[in-house]
Parts: structure tokens; sequence; C-alpha cells
């Protein structure tokens, strides 16, 4: 997009595309929208997609869910971090769409970017760590063996947040997936596209198709139709107004979605701690008799 | 002795004494320590499901004494989250062992207005009261190390509604983890079954415990839907229907309110052919008959392998024939009373449904009493994933049988509902145990055993069962600000 | 009432090799222990009152094996044992007799002297009970010993080592051989000595052997061991009589012996086996108690319901 390049070569431009079911599809409804820096300057047309994207993203996203939750911790650990090492290598193209969206210096963005991989990483160590944390064995007051171990919810809704168009995002989804929910993402309105970019990079993570899904477009138009999905199971309304987010939290209790209210987050680079990551796990509890040995002679 | 002259050996009524408990003619509301009437003099009556006797009168909560009740709470909550929680947990404790001492009279009382076997009440519902309350008394001085952050705090006021299967236990769920983590309760019991929590307030006052930290209204689903939708209360827990779950997630969208919901089940009973069978047909007695079946994790759906079908149906059908219904109060009675005449209703038109649809009904002869309101046990067999009484939850004593030929399968039926409660499974295999366990969506898993419960177990839903879980380390968080 | 015919039902193929008794055994569903043990316990916590005590005291009284099994055990000992089977409360004709005397094989005659006329039949111990440590041959000649000697019924003990060692087969051939010696003269009871064989997956293979091998009873244990009867290896057993019967149309008695001492046990294992396997069961025929001291106990209840106030050990004999 330089201007003034020596040769006058005339650049490339990339055609943004969402992505669903580890494919860049366009948008079913070939609308784009005008994407532009934070100085009003176009940037790129971004898909504008409709509640037929939403549902084929949440159709994605449920086909990918019995592999992904059903993979081992170990395994999921190795993906996210594989995402960390992917995004090292394209660092450079992310300030650039970083310091564009957010009207960045490209040392803050840089310092944005540098977060968001390091935030996949604390996440890739998370995996295998975190039914620790929350799961253990309950002493029943019987001869039960009683196990409690978190397991993801399911499909999750993300509306990613509208301000901080990368590591927000990030923030938000990577806990999501490292516990071996899948999502659908919807980028942030005004700043989709490093979003969009992210896609191309998860794509190239072994990340599973299908376990990230991300569209861009109106926000409002994308999550009423996920938040009302009744197989959808999960909702994080990161990127919803106080009025938007009431509307969805309403229609997301038809089918008793978990859902994770705004919540203010003055910094992103901040700490995030587990509290996005136990958002959406279940605690389920096995029983089983034990039986006593030898106590009465008779016993298993 | 002559086998000739052999007589069935017929248990003589073995009714527990009435006389331990006193029920007045009529009570108030709880509020703010004392016994008060609605403000508008409303009153409704409670009756003995079994005999349709007029237990008490009760007073009816109504949109002012919910405001009235959170004031109180709002009011006690600034001392009471202020107190040292050893001092909480005291509280507790000695709530816990006035309970104890009260067991039996509660156990009675309950059975009395509930309609439940008193054999459930005394060995049960009472038992895991009373360790509900000690356990976590025991928290109360320890939430700095329950894995919620340094210092958890407590969110406010609690507004609880709970259901009229197991009052006083779903009373004990919902007070004892809120008193621990210095919240305070306001807490409407359900409409049917008021008198187990007013008699608990009875209990807080032996405590000693201050007053406006636990209040109680009796009340409809207006009175709930008050409560749950007062600005000034930040934490809602509801256990009951997934309809009223819903209504309820609504009403607090929008808002700081933190939600916990308990709601309905279809749970799936699991049985392999290499099961062990008695204990099986126990599990499934057990699953479905225990409290008439009116249990949001009961076993209602039977999966049973194919090739053990017959067998199972035989074992299952010998063993409902010996199942005793009649008077709850007499302590051999296995099968109670249905706990309203609405619910009866409600039973009955699913079972109709399911007959009509095509499965085919199978109770064991049982004379039902005269009055009250009673519903034999039932199983339907030939019945599909289609039919209305495979899907909806009917909470009585009515099973859907239905088989599988392959663990693949078993767990896709099983999985197949809106639900996701609980589910048993049945094997001698333990890789298959785990394998199976694993799969189910569903929040508790009972293997080789059903119905169980434990103080530092959690228990909740997953999908439309609600959200949450009561019990155990897990229980604290919903009424922890994290 | 049905008869004991052995080696007639529909099952006699799995008798045919060790390895197919084997897998026939192993093929049994198992026992979840804790789930058995729960059943069993809730079923002890049936109130028994009134009139339904009355039935059951003397249901009880009328199935004890008195039993006296003491190398210190002399004719006169005996004597006074058939003496109380026939008539345990002097005080009250009512009193049902006992079902039966169980001496040693030596103490048969003696028993049977004393018994004579009743109706109160005699039981022997025999193949070198209690251990059953002993060459097939000199089981067999105690078993003879005791049927020549008139005895009505023979409680013989398996072979645990071989049944622990999984030779099966030769546990079954030795009852077999014990079954013939005692020909239609004298029933027999089978005793696994369940304390001994430890899991409840084994005793129900026991009991099935027991009963494929034409058991006329099993029974749980010789009372020289530390656990004995209990409920749950008693309704386990009771479920297996159940299914057996489903499965061949014959029917098995069962006989819980060593530890029920006081009528509040015994009424329990009454119940367990009226919800169990229900009135067919419910008779001296097809249900006895082994034990001593319980008959005292019962015959002080018996005294309680009838007269109101609580008895005294003074007030029933010492035998």
């Amino acid at each position: 997009m330089s201007e003034k390049s020596e040769q006058q070569r005339l650049s490339v431009f990339k055609t943004y595309k969402l992505y669903v079911g580890g494919k860049f599809p366009r948008s079913e409804s070939g609308r784009v929208y005008e994407v532009t820096d934070s100085k009003g300057k176009w940037l790129a047309n971004a898909p504008q997609s409709s509640r037929k994207d939403a549902r084929d993203a949440v159709v994605a996203a449920r086909k990918a869910f019995g592999g992904w939750a059903g993979a081992t911790a170990y395994n999921r650990g190795q993906v996210l971090y594989r995402v960390a090492e992917m995004l090292e290598g394209r660092r450079a193209q992310f300030v650039h769409e970083v310091a564009d969206a957010e009207g960045l210096s490209k040392s803050r963005a840089a310092e944005q970017v540098e977060a968001t991989i390091d935030r996949w990483v604390w996440y890739a160590g998370w995996t295998d760590k975190i039914a620790q944390v929350v799961g253990g064995g309950n002493p029943v007051a019987g001869p039960y063996f009683n196990l409690s171990s978190p397991e993801p919810t399911g499909v999750v809704a993300v509306l990613a947040p509208q301000e901080s168009s990368f590591l927000g995002l990030v923030s938000v989804l990577a806990p999501v997936i490292a516990t071996g929910n899948t999502a659908v993402v919807i980028a942030s309105e005004r700043s989709p596209l490093p979003a969009l970019s992210l896609g191309e990079v998860l794509a190239t993570s072994d990340v599973p198709g299908g376990v990230v899904n991300i569209l861009s477009g109106r926000t409002a138009e994308i999550a009423a139709p996920l938040a009302s999905h009744q197989d959808v199971n999960a909702i994080d309304l990161a990127g919803a107004d106080e009025v938007l987010a009431k509307e969805l939290e309403i229609a997301a209790a038809d089918n008793l979605k978990r859902v994770l209210r705004p919540q203010p987050v003055d910094d992103w680079t901040a700490a995030p701690g587990i509290d996005r990551l136990t958002a959406f796990l279940e605690t389920k509890t096995v029983w089983h008799p034990t039986g006593s040995l030898g106590a009465s002679g008779s016993s298993y | 002795m002559a086998s000739a002259s052999a007589s069935a050996f017929e248990y003589a009524p073995a009714p527990e004494s009435r006389s331990v408990v006193d029920i007045a003619p009529s009570y108030g509301l709880f509020i703010d320590g004392e016994f008060v009437e609605a403000a508008d003099g409303k009153v409704f009556k409670t009756v003995s499901p079994s005999t349709e006797e007029v237990l008490s009168e009760i007073a009816q909560a109504g949109e002012a004494d919910v405001d009235r009740a959170v004031g109180a709470a709002r009011k006690a909550f600034e001392k009471w989250s202020a107190l040292p929680g050893s001092e909480r947990a005291k509280y507790l404790f000695r709530i816990a062992r006035i309970i104890q001492e009260r067991s039996r009279e509660l156990a009675v009382l309950e059975t009395l207005d509930n309609g439940k076997p008193i054999k459930e009440t005394r060995d049960a519902d009472l038992p895991l009261v009373a360790a509900h309350f000690f356990y976590y008394a025991g928290w109360a001085d320890k939430l700095e190390h329950a894995g919620f952050g340094a210092s958890p705090k407590p969110l406010g006021v609690a507004g609880q509604v709970i259901p009229w299967n197991f009052p006083l236990l779903m009373l004990a769920w919902k007070i004892a983890p809120a008193l621990a983590t210095g919240n305070t309760v306001v807490l409407k019991p359900a409409e049917t079954t008021p008198l187990s929590a007013l008699f608990f307030a009875d209990v807080c006052r032996q405590a000693g415990l201050p007053k406006g930290v636990v209040n109680i209204l009796p009340g409809y689903g207006d009175t709930g839907a008050a409560l749950v939708a007062h600005p000034d209360v930040n934490k809602v827990a509801f256990t009951g229907s997934t309809a009223v779950g819903k209504e309820i997630a609504r009403t607090v969208a929008g808002t700081r309110k933190k939600l916990t919901l308990e709601l309905g089940g279809k749970g799936a009973n699991i049985v392999f052919d290499d099961a062990p069978i008695d204990q099986a047909v126990e599990g499934i007695v057990n699953g479905i008959f225990f409290n008439q079946g009116q249990v949001c994790c009961a076993g209602s759906r039977l999966l049973v392998q194919e090739s053990i079908q017959d067998e199972l149906l035989d074992s299952l059908k010998r063993r409902l024939s010996t199942l005793r219904l009649g008077d709850p109060l007499d302590k051999n009675t296995d099968i109670g009373a249905i706990n309203s005449a609405e619910q009866l209703a409600r039973i009955t038109s699913l079972v109709d449904k399911g007959a009509a649809e095509g499965a085919e009904p199978w109770s064991p002869e049982c004379e039902l009493p005269s009055s009250g309101y009673w519903f034999a046990p039932t199983l339907f067999t030939n019945v599909t994933q289609a039919h209305t009484i495979a899907r909806d939850e009917i909470f009585g004593p009515v099973l859907s049988v239905l088989t599988f030929r392959t663990p693949d399968e078993a767990v896709a039926k099983a999985n197949n509902t809106q639900y996701g409660l609980s589910a048993g499974i049945w094997t001698e295999k333990g890789s298959r145990i785990l394998a199976v366990a694993n799969k189910l969506r569903a929040g508790v898993v009972w293997s080789n055993t059903f119905n169980k419960f434990d103080p530092t177990s959690p228990f909740g839903g997953y999908k439309e069962s609600g959200f949450g879980r009561e019990g155990g380390r897990h229980g604290l968080e919903a009424y922890l600000d994290v | 009432m049905p008869t004991t015919a052995s080696a007639a039902h529909p099952l006699t193929d799995v008798t045919a090799s060790d390895s197919s008794l084997r897998r026939f055994l192993h093929g049994l569903p198992g026992v979840d222990a804790v789930g058995l043990e729960a059943r069993a316990a809730s079923l002890g916590t049936r109130s028994i009152k009134t009139t339904a005590k009355a039935y059951a005291i003397d249901l009880a009284i009328s199935m004890v094996d008195l039993t006296t099994l003491e190398g210190a055990d002399t004719p006169g000992k005996v004597r006074a044992l058939g003496a109380k089977a026939v008539r345990p409360d002097p005080t009250d004709r009512t009193t049902p007799a006992a079902a039966a005397v169980c001496v040693y094989p030596d103490m048969v005659a003696v028993a049977k002297e004393a018994v004579a006329g009743s109706g109160v039949k005699v039981a022997s111990v025999a193949t070198a009970f209690p251990a059953g440590r002993a060459a097939l041959e000199v089981k067999l000649a105690d078993v003879r010993d005791a049927v020549a000697a008139g005895a009505d019924e023979v409680d013989m003990v398996i072979d645990r080592g071989a049944f622990l060692a999984g030779r099966y087969l030769k546990v079954y051939d030795e009852i077999v051989a014990v079954r013939e010696v005692c020909g239609t003269d004298a029933r027999l009871k089978v005793i696994f000595e369940t304390g001994e064989l430890s899991t409840y997956d084994n005793i129900r293979r026991a009991s099935w052997l027991g009963m494929l091998a034409g058991a006329d009873f099993i029974k749980t244990s010789t009372g020289k061991v530390a656990v004995n009867a209990t409920p749950a290896n008693t309704l386990l057993m009771l479920e297996a009589v159940r299914d057996f019967r489903a499965q061949t149309g014959v029917q098995v008695g069962v006989k819980p012996a060593g530890g029920i001492r006081t009528t509040k046990d015994a009424i329990k294992f009454l119940v367990l086996v009226n919800e169990t396997v229900g009135e067919d069961w419910l008779d001296n025929h097809w249900f006895r108690f082994g034990a001593s001291s319980l008959l005292n106990d019962l015959l002080m209840q018996r005294q309680k319901l009838a007269t109101g106030r609580y008895s005294g050990p003074d007030y029933v004999t010492v035998d």
C-alpha cells in the first residue's frame, strides 16, 4: 500500500475473508463493508457476515467440538504454542495491521502484538493444568470414589472487544479454546483486519478446522442469531455495549447459554488470571463404589 | 411348621409418631428475626399430600414483604459479612447440631408436608441437611484457601427460590454456602412445602443467628418473581423447572446479579450387558422411584442393552412388585404420595400421552389410598427417542425403557436431550465406565450406583439443566464475588 | 412344592468339563459389593412390629437348626439340645418346635433318639467338617456314617482350597459324590464358608456350583471362622436360588449360619427372604438358621410379646 516505492510498483491488496471450518469463505451474503484506519483512510473491504454465515460457523464449530474437546490437553497446549510460534514469524504483519487498526505508533503496536503472542504462550501452558486447579477428588462420606473434573462447555460465541482488536481478541479467544471449547468469534466491528489475519495464522498452526471461526461485520447483526442459536452453549459478551448485552443475554436464556457479561478492561496487557479460563467450563462429577478391602470378610 | 398353613409375611403398620412435631395452626413470614403477617394480610393453606388434611395456614408474601425482607437482609449484611469467618462458622455449626438434635421432628414434619416416606426424610434428607451445614460451616473461615483469590468477598443479599421435592435439603444447599461466605439471604420455599423452612427459622432463633441474616418468605411463583427482580438483590439462586429458570435468566439479564440455576433433567441410566445385574436393578429402582421420581436428577430413561432387555425387565418388574406404597409416615413405606394435585395431574397427563403415542405402560398390582395424591410406580416399554415420555421431564414415578446395541449408541441416545444433569452407567468393565462417563454430557455421573449425594460433591447441570454447582468447594463460587 | 431334581435341568452341559464350568461360573453377573450391602442394609431398616413380629418370631423358631458342634459335646448335651428343639419353651406349648438339631456324625444316633417322633430333624455336619481337608474317601465315609446313623440332613463343607485354586470341577465332583451317598435318605446342605471365599463374586459362583451339583440347601458358613452369615452374603445367596429356580425350575433352600444371635437379626434375615424370594421360601423346608443362642432370644421376645413384660435369661432354659 506504499505510495512511493522506488519502482513505483503497485502493491497487491489482500482480499480479507472469513475463517470458517478451516476454510476462507467470503460472506454468503456477498456483502462487504469498508474498513478504515483511525484517521478514516481506507484499509480494506471486510466481509459483512450474515446470519447464515453465523449459522455455518456454528455448524463448523459443533463439528469440530468432539475432536478438540477429546484431544489430550497436552496436544491442545502444543497447538496453542504453535500459534504463538507462527505469530512470532508474522510479527511484522500484525504490528502493521494493529497500528493501522488502533491508530497506534509502531512501537505501541509492537507491544500489543508481543503481548498477544505471549498470551498464546500463557494459555498454551494452561491446557494441562486447569483440571488440576479446578477439579479434584471429593471426600464423600461413604464407600465411593468421587471425582470432579472440568469439561468444556461446547460451542462458545465470542464477541471480541471492540477497541483492542488483536490483544483483546486473543485474550478472550485463547482461554475459550484452551479448555477444549470451539469458538465462533465476531471480530471488532471497526477493526476486524487483525482478527481476519489471525485466521490465516490459525489455519497454518495445526488448529483443527472449525475450532476457531472468525466472522467480521456488524456485531449486533451477527450476535443476535448466535445468542438465540440453540446449538450454541455459551456466549462471551466482551464486545457488546450495555444495551446489546442485555438484549443478547435475554436471547441467550432460551437455551440457558452460559453468559459472560462484558467487564470493563482498562488494560488488556495486565495478567489475565484464570477467570476467563473457567468461565466456559462445566464440572462433571463421577461417582463409583469403592467397597472396602477385608473389612467384613466378604467385601468386593 | 407345616408349610401348607404358612401365611404371607405381612408387615403390620409401623407408623412413626406424629407427636414429635407440633405444627401451629398458622405461621407468619420470617423477616428480620420475627414472624410477621403479610403486608396485605394474605394467607394460604398447606396440606398433607397423603391425606389432603390442612396442616397449617401460612402468610403469603407479596411485593411489599419482599422489599421489607430484602431491606432486612441488606441491613444485616453489613455486620454479618464483617464478622470473622470463624464466628460465622460457629453459627453454622450450631445450626448443624440443632438440626441433628431435632432431626426426628423435622423428618416427620417434612414427610407430613411433602408426602415422601419417613424412611427417606429420616435416612436421606435430614442427615444430608445437617451434613451440608456442617460442611459449609468449616469453609467460613477458610475462604482464602478455596482458590478464589486471597480475600474473596461475599456478594450481598441472596434471593433464593427452592422447590418442593426436597424442601429442607434444598434450603440447606442454598443457605449454608450463602451464610458461610458472608451473604445474607431471603429464601422463598415452595407453596406446597413451606413448613420445614419456617421451622428452620426457629432453628436460626435457637442458634442465636443475628436477625435479618436469614429471612423466609412463603409464597407462590409471584413472590419468587418479585424476589428475583428486586433491585437490591445481588445474587439469585433457583432450583426448579427449566421453564421458570429461563424466565429468571431473562429477568436478571442486563443486571449485575449473579445467577445459578439447578433445573430439570431427563437422566439416562445405561445398563450394559455385563452389569452387576441385581445392583443395577436396585439402582434403576432407586433412580426413578426415590422420592416418587420427583427428583431433577432422576434416572427417568432406562437405556438397556438390547441383549439383556428381557432378563432385566423381568427382574425389574419382580422388584417393583415388592415396593410398598402407602402412608408416608409408615417406616416400611417405599413410595409415598405425590406432592400436589397439580403435580399428579401433570404426571397423569404425560403418562396418558405416553400410552397414546404407543408406548406400553406397566405397573405392579398396587392399591392406591382413597384420599391424597397417589401414582403407582410405572414403567413404559416400547419407548423410542421420539416419544414425549422419553424427552419431557415427568417428575414422577415413571420410567421410560429404551434399548441400545452398542456403547456409541448408548452415549448418543443418552446425550440426545436438551438436559444434562445426571446419568448412570452400569457395567463391570472399568474402561467402559471411564470412556462412557467421559462422553456423557451431564454434571453428575453415577457409575454402578445412583442418586448419591454428599455435601463435598459438586452437583449441577450441563445444557438446559442449569449452571453453577452446589456442594463442595465449587459451591462457594456461586456466593463469592469472583 | 418343587422337588430337587439334580442333573435334570437345562444347565447339565456346563458341568461337562472343567473349562465349561469355569466359563459358566465366570460368566455369571458380577456383584457390586457396595450396592449389595446397601440393599441388605436398606432391608434391615424394615420395622416389623406387633402381629408381624409375632409371626416372624414363630417362623424363625421353626427354622432354627439348633446346633452344637463342640469337641466337648456329650450324649447328655445332645439330649438336652434335642429336648429343647422339640419343646423350646416348656411353659408355652404353643411355641413351635425348632427345625432340626445339628450335630457331629457320632452324635446322630443320640440326637435321633432325643427327637424321635417329634418331627424335628437331625442334621449332621460331615466331610471332615469344618476344614474339609481330608481325602474324598474319608469324607464320604464320614457322610455314610451320618446317614447310616439316621441323619435326615447332611451339612457338608466344600473344598475351599480347590475352589480358590480354580479347580471348580473337583469341588463339583465332590458335592456330587456326597449327594450320591445321601441318596434319598438325607437332604444335602452345602456349606461354602463364605468368609474364606472372601469375595461376593466367589459366593455367587459357589452358590451356582453347589446348586448345579445337586445341593438341597446352600449354606453360608460353619460358624467356625471370623465372618459367618451376614445379611449381604445371605441376600446374595437368596438371589442365586431365585435365579436358579427361574432357570431350572429347581428350588433350593438357604441356610445362613453363625453369628445370628438376636431376634432382631433373625427378623432382618426373614425380611431378606420375604422381599427377595418371597413366600415360597418362608418355610423351614427352604430356609433355616444355623444357630444356638438365637433360640433363647427368640423365646424371650416371644414371651415379651405374649405378656407385655421384658423377659430375662432366667425364664428360658440353659441347655
